[in-house]
């Protein structure tokens, strides 16, 4: 708004200075912030060896990978490195030092922005996402060398061990990755766009949650440098307290992205509250951009918990304090506590995007507004605000106060209520509709199928009885996979699929994209399934080694699941043909979409909009030709409005 | 939605044709939950918690079923006659956007649906269900008899489980048996790491924490073994943290219990007294 003409001279300036080759690559950027990282992992490490030498009693079989003083130290200039590396030091020191600020960032062209520092929340939402799919991959992988192992009932190919620390990378890897999964690139890239903004308000913050994702991602696969880690990807106390230095890996790696997602909460809420066009009122928000606001609130709330439990366990590890060493006072439950109160909004924190993307893909292909808007944003709020009162559902077996049972299990069911609601938006939408079976909808569509499983097993999770049976059992993997995997996964595949032409300006291949969806539905559900009987019928989660009865099922379930990692590697074959080898020209508004942002050209210009555009109603205008078009872009109007039906 | 369906001139009912198939689909799908996968569901019926624990939850799935019904039966029907043929040209569906009529309706019968949820559950709680569960040191539902229950304390222990027997002079055995038809009150621990107690075909399930005394009830009801795992992620041989226990007649358990302490005899004189809770040495890795 106000930043129209404050920036324009910046842009003019910046742009007639385009560095050499070799000033791109002597600056600041993923290369020289790798050189770093390891530069100040090696320094810091010797110097941390050095006071955990002369500080803390060896009191241990002693040996150098179990210095952790030093392994956490390296890792802390490992992150300064990477960092200052990439440049994100400059403005603050400069301002500190009273010096004027350099603000290289502001290149807006050539393909090194793309590895660098970039206030261009496109280019930062371009970035997530290439790093989202790539750590989705590796963990995708994971994945399957588990199913492989489990082929065997008892841990013959890769050993219990390197089992364990497969499982907790699968784990952590996709907790991580899918948090960060719709914020970053689709939150990033499309809620300036739905509310009519140039940027995101904290720009260089935006950059940093990207770059320490990233990261987050290394560290976490150096834990198996630092000999693996055997606690999942809850990292339960007592265990991660005697573990190898991998977990060492996987509590830095975990605390980076937490720092990181409370702060891409608060910039997007920032962004929300203070960056909308005139006109954008609250009910005229886009139902994705309301979903982005409640899992920001989340990410706020919940990150900082997890942040500081991290930290307790590092000291633990570290410096001996007793946080959660029961002989000492300590408590172990004290971890578990901590982590389910993050771990739970997490939970929402994966599930409320997906809400977000099918409720806003549903209506431009059913062709209708969408149904119950104020329904729909109520809802998120309250799966948001329930999320905080359910955490202890996860430790029903742990021999908390048992009167606080019937509590939770109500508000755990309670949650239920406003989830339904999303489903009502949906068939109120679907109801008289002109359905087009796009790629996009036809996952929007899987992940009603998929969630309904996933809510309904939650049912028997949640009552206390029927859970004896299947908590901490193969019936949970199941619950959580479908509806983290057929639920957010599902719409993140939709909305890449919707959205990316508008990103690059290439449509993705529609053929390749059905056989893509079909193969992953059909192996999703065949392979998560069965694990509901598996669980049932005695198995435990993140076990090598099981009954042998299983075996049968466990085999066709590992056959499912390599069909549905071939699925995803249709996906990845489309992504490349259709983006490098096959260019087909998406046009401005392929989906014919009312929304604000398939109204700019595609791909969507440096600074988006050429003025900021007056908006004059929600974008589900859908059956009504006399509602006013979605903005007012001015007098100079932007190419592509007219492909608005 | 369905309200506004009822168009006069000619076009389907959809609002009464999903409710008809709606309620056809219900009307099959919930006997044969109940008569014919019910008695399939998992786990069997060899004491009192796996009992409350089979009818709990073929009372949940049936209950699932016309929820299950009614999202597909109007997904199905959606997709099948609301679907636009393929082409350039595109249609607008009609611009309704909300009736707080039926907002309202599904909010009710979804709190309904929760509040009765919730509320059998609680009362299934206070009446003995949930038994098996590990209900912590001082347990909301407690079973009649347990003033006569037999003391079993679990110990687990990286990776292996031991069971002590308080009330014949604290003897300890790496296996587990149970005389049938009497009350048994577990107490389940740990000397390092969280582990999870998960006798499977008993029904019953409770962390062992370090430092903790986590109480579950469970009374046998036929005899035969069972499996008990480790449910609780506890390190590197998690997956083989398993053994099998046997439910017997009175006697043979006498006879077993006898020889237990008769074959540990040395090593229970050395054990450390009988406690509730055990705390592990201080870790120090390092």
């Amino acid at each position: 708004m106000e930043s129209a003409s404050v920036r324009q001279p910046q842009v003019v300036k910046s742009s007639t200075r385009i560095p050499s080759a070799w000033g791109q690559l002597l600056g600041y950027n993923v290369i020289w912030a790798t050189v770093l990282a390891i530069v100040g992992y090696i320094v810091l490490h010797k110097i941390g060896d050095t006071i955990g030498a002369h500080s803390v009693a060896e009191t241990g079989s002693g040996g150098s990978d179990q210095d952790d003083i030093a392994i956490l130290m390296g890792m802390v200039g490992a992150i300064l490195g990477w960092i200052g590396g990439l440049g994100f030091l400059n403005y603050p020191v400069s301002r500190i030092l009273g010096r004027p600020a350099t603000l290289r960032e502001r290149e807006e062209h050539g393909a090194w922005r793309y590895f660098r520092l970039c206030t261009d929340h496109k280019v930062v939402a371009i970035q997530y996402l290439v790093a989202v799919l790539f750590f989705f991959f590796i963990a995708g992988l994971n994945a399957m060398f588990i199913r492989t192992e489990l082929t065997s009932d008892n841990a013959t190919l890769f050993g219990a061990g390197n089992y364990l620390t497969l499982v907790g990378l699968h784990g952590t890897m996709m907790l991580m990755m899918m948090s960060a999964g719709i914020l970053g690139p689709l939150g990033n890239y499309l809620v300036p766009l739905m509310i009519g903004s140039r940027r995101m308000a904290f720009p260089r913050i935006e950059s940093l949650t990207m770059w320490l994702t990233v990261l987050a991602g290394f560290i976490l696969l150096a834990a198996t440098l630092l000999g693996g880690f055997p606690t999942g990807w809850t990292g339960y106390a007592p265990l991660a307290d005697e573990a190898r230095a991998g977990i060492d890996a996987y509590l830095v790696s975990f605390a980076l992205i937490g720092v990181a997602l409370a702060l891409v909460g608060a910039n997007m809420l920032v962004t929300v509250i203070t960056l909308r066009a005139p006109g954008m009122h609250w009910n005229r928000l886009p139902i994705f951009v309301w979903g982005m606001v409640t899992t920001s609130i989340l990410a706020v709330l919940a990150a900082p918990v997890l942040l500081a439990a991290l930290i307790m366990v590092m000291m633990d590890r570290s410096i001996d304090t007793t946080f959660f060493v029961a002989a000492q006072g300590g408590s172990p439950l004290l971890w578990e506590e901590l982590f389910w109160f993050f771990g739970h909004p997490e939970v929402y924190i994966l599930a409320l995007p997906g809400f977000a993307i099918v409720l806003e893909i549903l209506p431009v292909f059913a062709r209708k507004p969408l149904w119950g808007y104020r329904v729909a944003v109520a809802g998120m709020f309250g799966v948001a605000l329930m999320s905080f009162m359910v955490w202890q559902h996860h430790l029903f077996m742990s021999g908390i106060n048992s009167n606080l049972r019937p509590f939770y299990m109500f508000t755990t069911e309670l949650i239920s209520v406003p989830t339904g609601m999303v489903f009502l938006n949906a068939m109120g939408t679907l109801w008289k509709a002109k359905i087009r079976f796009t790629v996009p909808m036809l996952f929007a569509l899987a992940f009603f199928f998929n969630f309904l499983f996933g809510g309904l097993s939650g049912v028997f999770l949640s009552d206390v009885p029927s859970d004896v049976l299947t908590h901490g059992s193969y019936f949970v993997m199941a619950h959580f996979h479908y509806t983290i995997m057929g639920g957010l996964v599902f719409a993140l595949m939709g909305g890449i699929y919707y959205w990316l032409p508008k990103m690059t300006g290439f449509k993705l291949n529609e053929k390749l994209g059905k056989i893509h969806f079909w193969a992953m539905f059909i192996f999703f559900n065949l392979t998560f399934f069965p694990l509901f009987a598996a669980g049932m019928l005695g198995m435990p989660r993140r076990v090598s080694n099981y009954n042998a009865s299983l075996h049968t099922l466990n085999v066709f379930v590992s056959s499912a699941a390599f069909c549905l990692g071939a699925s995803m590697l249709v996906f990845l074959g489309n992504l490349v043909w259709s983006m490098v080898f096959k260019r087909e020209r998406a046009g401005d508004n392929p989906w014919h979409s009312k929304g604000l942002e398939w109204q700019l050209p595609s791909p969507v210009p440096v600074y988006n909009f050429e003025r900021i555009p007056v908006i004059n109603t929600d974008p589900y205008q859908y059956g009504s030709p006399d509602a006013p078009p979605v903005a007012d872009f001015g007098p100079r109007v932007v190419a592509g409005q007219a492909g608005a039906t | 939605m369905s309200t506004s369906a009822a168009t006069a001139g000619g076009a389907p009912r959809h609002g009464v044709r999903i409710a008809v198939i709606w309620a056809v689909a219900t009307a099959i799908s919930v006997p044969v939950m109940i008569w014919v996968i019910g008695p399939h569901i998992p786990p069997g019926a060899m004491s009192n918690d796996t009992r409350d624990q089979h009818t709990v939850d073929v009372v949940l799935a049936t209950l699932a079923m016309p929820v299950l019904m009614l999202i597909w039966v109007y997904f199905a029907y959606s997709i099948r006659y609301f679907r636009q043929p393929e082409g350039d040209v595109i249609v607008d569906g009609p611009p309704d956007r909300a009736q707080p009529r039926i907002q309202i309706l599904w909010l009710v019968v979804t709190l309904l649906m929760v509040i009765g949820l919730a509320t059998y559950g609680t009362i299934d709680l206070l009446n003995d269900a949930g038994l098996g569960g590990g209900e912590g040191p001082h347990p909301l539902a407690v079973p009649a008899d347990a003033k006569n229950a037999l003391q079993v304390q679990v110990i687990g222990q990286q990776w292996f489980w031991t069971f002590r027997y308080p009330s014949y002079g604290g003897v300890e055995t790496p296996k587990l048996e149970l005389p049938v038809n009497r009350e048994v009150e577990f107490h389940v621990t740990s000397v390092d790491v969280i582990h999870d107690f998960w006798a499977i075909e008993l029904g019953v399930k409770a962390d062992a924490v370090p430092g903790a005394d986590n109480t579950a009830f469970v009374k046998p009801l036929e005899n035969g073994t069972f499996q008990v795992r480790c449910a609780e992620l506890c390190g590197l041989w998690h997956g083989h943290m398993n053994t099998t226990g046997r439910v017997v007649s009175d006697s043979q358990f006498a006879t077993w219990i006898a020889a237990q302490q008769t074959k540990y005899s040395t090593i229970t004189k050395d054990l450390p007294p009988y406690s509730l809770v055990y705390y592990p040495q201080p870790v120090r890795n390092g």
